[in-house]
């Protein structure tokens, strides 16, 4: 399964005036990885589940949050 | 910072002025779709792109500016002894008006080069894809001003230029491909 956030190191000098933030992300949302999507994917259980997650499929659902928030970005 | 090299990434030849072909030409200089919105875009996102990358968009960025050099090239041959009669015979009498013969940033319609034609969006995933929809659009640009001309060394040109964006577009799929990788999968050396 692949994940939908990676992270990376860019590269941080001794010189930089703000202090640097030594890993950062983004997202990699599963329709880059779905190709053309196969016919019978399981389906949320219930339609007010679907309506809520904006797609039928729990295979094509990205979840976000903040990667500030989430406090995932630190070492 | 670049090295110059005086000389052009493949020889410019044309065989007539023809001042119409260099009005069509020139969406290729400062259109939307055409290489100095390809080397400006390209280089600009350098800054914010994961480092495996930033490599490839400097290398196609610097070779953008090679190519819109040889389009100027182009251009310039077309209309360097075109008469201001024969400018305006070919459309391009408001052109000849602001900028005599001297090239310009602007498309085929004459709009000037803006920096919105280009994105920046910071999101590396989006940034890449739109790098590959503007070399396929490039690549139909150049197709379509082949069908329009009728000057074999140019044309000759020209399907270089359109080959170099089909590399471009490969290269730039391959790009995408690695910002999905997962990580610690594989060990770089
Ligand atoms: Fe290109």
């Amino acid at each position: 399964m692949f994940t939908q956030r990676k992270f990376y190191t860019p590269y941080v000098s001794p010189t930089d005036p703000c202090p640097p933030i030594r890993i950062k992300s983004y997202e990699t949302p599963p329709q880059l990885y779905l190709g053309f999507q196969p016919p019978c994917l399981p389906q949320y259980a219930t339609a007010k589940e679907a309506l809520y997650r904006g797609t039928l499929w729990p295979a094509l659902y990205s979840p976000y949050e903040s990667p500030y928030k989430r406090g995932d970005t630190g070492e | 910072m670049w090295y110059y090299e005086k000389k052009l990434q493949y020889p410019v030849r044309v065989r007539e002025c023809n001042p119409r072909l260099a009005k069509f030409l020139i969406e290729q200089y400062g259109g939307a779709d055409g290489e100095l919105a390809a080397a400006l875009r390209y280089l600009n996102q350098r800054y914010s792109i994961p480092d495996k990358v930033i490599g490839l968009l400097t290398d196609i960025g610097t070779e953008e500016f090679a190519h819109l050099e040889m389009i100027a090239t182009m251009v310039y041959k077309l209309t360097k002894d075109a008469t201001p009669e024969q400018m305006k015979e070919a459309g391009l009498g408001a052109h000849y008006v602001n900028h005599d013969n001297a090239l310009f940033y602007e498309n085929a319609s004459g709009t000037p080069w803006t920096a919105s034609y280009i994105q920046a969006k910071g999101d590396p995933i989006a940034d890449i894809y739109e790098d590959i929809a503007a070399e396929e659009k490039a690549r139909a640009t150049y197709q379509w001003i082949i069908n329009m001309s009728d000057d074999p060394e140019l044309n000759d040109g020209l399907k270089y230029l359109r080959e170099r964006e089909v590399v471009h577009s490969q290269r730039f799929r391959e790009a995408a491909e690695i910002l999905k990788e997962e990580r610690g999968k594989k060990v770089y050396f």
